[in-house]
């Protein structure tokens, strides 16, 4: 396979819209940034002069520290607006606080946003790099890929790997992000939930659908447990927590059923009791807090591709 | 009023069962005459003392369409639409009736404001304006309006169109009511529950661009107890249907004579849930699209005559509305100015439908559902008249548009059948496929 150099692309919307090899150069290149973040003074001028701003509709601690790290590193200048503080709630659209934002001269804006398209409606409407940072159910695309870095960071090659995400699928962009990506490399995917939350058609997405963990988990390579938003219980997607954490929920009975090598992985943040006990969730399997430092370094990998690279160090 | 000749065109009128060469001869707003060579030389220089004659040749001359359903935007949202600017965009795309739906600001729930509706379609309208009236004051699905009253002052139907009527009871005695005046209850079938977030159909698709669905249940469970209330109190009439599985339950209640009658819209077959796949706000519209499967089964409810009528839900949106969030966008798109051509390109050109039988959808079906004396060429009626090149390939340009709003997922598509002439009631509003008015 030929690999790719750069990412001749403006933005990062999605891993839906990204090539195989497009991932494995960003996966790459977050390798390189992982040695970079590790070193005693974890700085390099790549992206000296550059600006990024981070514009978020929703709240956030991991991802936009995340990009705030990733930024530092590679000595970007980086701006948090924080939308309650903001002309947002003035009643300004979308659209024109992309352009005002754009013509102080920025040249990403990373957008964490409550609607799918919102990134896209925005990337149509700036010559700034824009960089999906969660759209409504739609896609984290850098959730997806720190998902994966970590993962091959655990296990390599995952072409044939089984891979459960278990979970709210239906309001899961994480979900979405993670099925994009390990769909192309390879890796079995299988979801698991209750019906209410298997969104419909999701097959065709290239996953299998069960309901029934403790016989996925049998085989399972890596258990990827999806937050459970607490307000959604007693209406109609499930009837309560407890209910919930009994059929879904990893604890150490269950994961008794589990290969001794079997990865758990977590976007955070956790509902402890709930998506896991704590015995699981403090346990031996997890990889909960790789794939927050990992999350840092396939960031910076994706600001460098976007903003400064040509290509990767390898 | 002066007369006026057209000549050598095709005539194609579904209510004479007619499609022949003929003349038509109108005089004083009425047509005088329709015939084949009844106007020989001596007699065209007769008539044609002082007549215009129009030759029509190699062009279709219809009865004036006429569209059951549209969203004229007033009283209320003037930066929309206006009756002025709404039936000009009717005039450009044949339309020579519409019938507006009741969901302006305020509402068309009083006789005070249908009595406007009807004035300013006087003093500002090109085409004929029948005011369909709201079922429940301010569309809120409780208290019923009052329709007799609004009847006297001109409303043809009830509708409160935009909103379901969620409460059975309250759709069980508007039907009751209305059985008195023998009007249809029109019904945008709709669960709201059903409905929630949806912004468009839920699917794989909506699965894999992270839109919350609409599931096609929405409509079809409302289709389902608007025909059971149908077989108890009479006459429902369906607005745009959109789904397989209503056409499929409509079927079936026809079989059985149940009181129904229903309409689909163009964008429901030429246009999939794909059309939204890039968040295209233009394409988003309620009932939203669907898929393939609903397409054909729409496509095969026309031709069976399970749909008896094509409408165009005209639903003008602002850029501010629509430019923005998909999940915030306004529901709805324009559709007069465009309608015809994608009745001619998507369903008579692929001869899924006959000339006739899909200008009968446009024109005789509506009139019939309405009870309206309008959508036909024989003699003594008004003269509401349309000439169509068929073959002459055009293309969409909602610049041009005379409708205030280009919300039109059609645009820059190339379509048949283009509206050269449209006359009201013996005017010709519309010439060379300009407005003169």
């Amino acid at each position: 396979m030929n690999k790719v150099k750069s990412i001749n692309k403006k933005d990062l919307l999605g891993l839906k819209d990204l090539s195989l090899s497009e991932i494995k150069l960003i996966l790459r290149t977050a390798r390189s940034m992982k040695e970079v973040a590790a070193r005693p003074i974890p700085k390099v001028p790549t992206l000296l002069g550059k600006h990024i701003i981070t514009l978020f509709y929703e709240p956030s601690t991991r991802t936009r520290t995340s990009f705030n790290m990733a930024a530092k590193i590679l000595s970007a200048n980086i701006t948090n607006v924080a939308i309650s503080s903001s002309s947002v709630v003035k009643g300004e659209n979308l659209i024109d606080t992309i352009r005002n934002l754009e013509v102080m001269g920025v040249d990403a804006i990373i957008i964490r946003h409550p609607m799918a398209g919102a990134p896209l409606l925005a990337s149509k409407n700036s010559k700034s790099s824009i960089i999906n940072a969660g759209d409504g159910f739609n896609e984290h695309p850098t959730q997806g890929l720190l998902d994966i870095f970590t993962m091959q960071e655990k296990k390599g090659n995952l072409r044939g790997k089984k891979v459960l995400i278990v979970g709210d699928i239906s309001h899961s962009r994480v979900a979405r992000s993670n099925i994009w990506g390990l769909t192309q490399l390879g890796a079995k995917v299988v979801v698991v939930g209750p019906p209410t939350m298997i969104p419909k058609g999701i097959e065709k997405m290239g996953v299998s659908v069960s309901y029934d963990l403790d016989k996925e988990i049998e085989d399972a390579d890596f258990i990827n447990m999806l937050r459970i938003q607490k307000e959604r219980q007693g209406k109609s997607l499930f009837p309560s927590i407890e209910e919930y954490a009994k059929l879904y929920g990893l604890n150490s009975e269950r994961m008794k059923k589990a290969k001794p090598d079997i990865v758990v992985m977590h976007p955070g943040p956790i509902n402890r009791g709930v998506e896991m006990t704590s015995e699981i969730a403090d346990g031996p399997y997890n990889v909960i807090l790789d794939q927050v430092t990992n999350g840092v370094a396939v960031r910076a990998a994706l600001l460098f591709l976007l903003l400064g690279g040509k290509s990767s160090q390898d | 009023m002066a007369s006026l000749l057209i000549k050598n065109g095709r005539v194609v009128d579904p209510s004479l069962n007619l499609d022949a060469k003929r003349d038509i001869l109108i005089e004083d707003g009425k047509i005088k005459k329709i015939g084949a060579r009844v106007f020989s030389r001596r007699c065209s220089r007769q008539v044609g003392r002082g007549a215009e004659v129009i030759d029509a040749k190699g062009r279709l001359v219809l009865p004036g369409l006429i569209d059951m359903h549209v969203h004229l935007r007033d009283p209320g949202r003037p930066d929309k639409e206006t009756i002025a600017s709404g039936t000009r965009a009717a005039a450009l795309g044949g339309f020579t009736s519409v019938c507006c739906m009741a969901n302006t600001d305020p509402a068309i729930d009083t006789p005070a404001v249908v009595k406007y509706v009807r004035n300013k379609a006087e003093t500002c309208g090109v085409v004929n304006v029948f005011p369909i009236a709201a079922v429940t004051r301010g569309l809120k699905g409780e208290a019923l309006a009052e329709m007799g009253l609004m009847l006297e002052e001109g409303a043809i139907a009830f509708s409160d169109d935009g909103n379901p009527i969620m409460q059975a009871d309250v759709m069980r005695r508007a039907l009751e009511y209305a059985r008195q005046f023998g009007v249809p209850i029109i019904s945008h079938c709709e669960d709201k529950n059903l409905t929630a977030e949806g912004a468009m159909n839920e699917s794989a698709l909506s699965t894999q661009v992270g839109l919350p669905g609409t599931p096609s249940l929405s409509e079809s469970v409302m289709v389902s107890r608007d025909i059971m209330l149908a077989r108890e109190f009479g006459k429902v009439h369906i607005a745009h249907v959109s789904s397989a599985a209503s056409v499929d339950l409509i079927r079936q209640a026809k079989r059985k004579k149940i009181p129904i009658t229903v309409e689909t819209c163009p964008h429901y077959f030429t246009l999939t849930e794909e059309a939204v796949a890039d968040y295209d706000t233009n394409a988003k519209v309620n009932p939203p699209l669907k898929t393939k499967a609903d397409l054909k089964a729409i496509i095969k409810g026309l031709a069976d005559g399970t749909i008896d009528a094509i409408a165009t839900d005209h639903a003008p949106h602002n850029i501010e509305e629509k430019n923005v969030e998909f999940n915030l966008a306004a529901s709805g798109m324009v559709g007069l100015e465009t309608a015809l051509a994608l009745v001619l390109t998507y369903l008579v050109d692929t001869k899924a439908l006959s000339l006739k039988k899909a200008v009968e959808k446009l024109t005789s079906a509506p009139a019939k559902i309405l009870g309206l004396n309008k959508g036909s060429l024989k003699a003594g009626s008004d003269a509401d008249v349309i000439i169509v090149d068929p073959k002459e390939p055009w293309t969409v340009d909602t610049s041009k548009f005379a409708s205030k709003s280009k919300n039109s997922p059609f645009n820059g598509l190339k379509l048949k059948g283009r509206v050269l002439c449209t006359i009201v009631g013996g005017k010709v509003v519309v010439r060379d496929g300009k407005l003169l008015v």
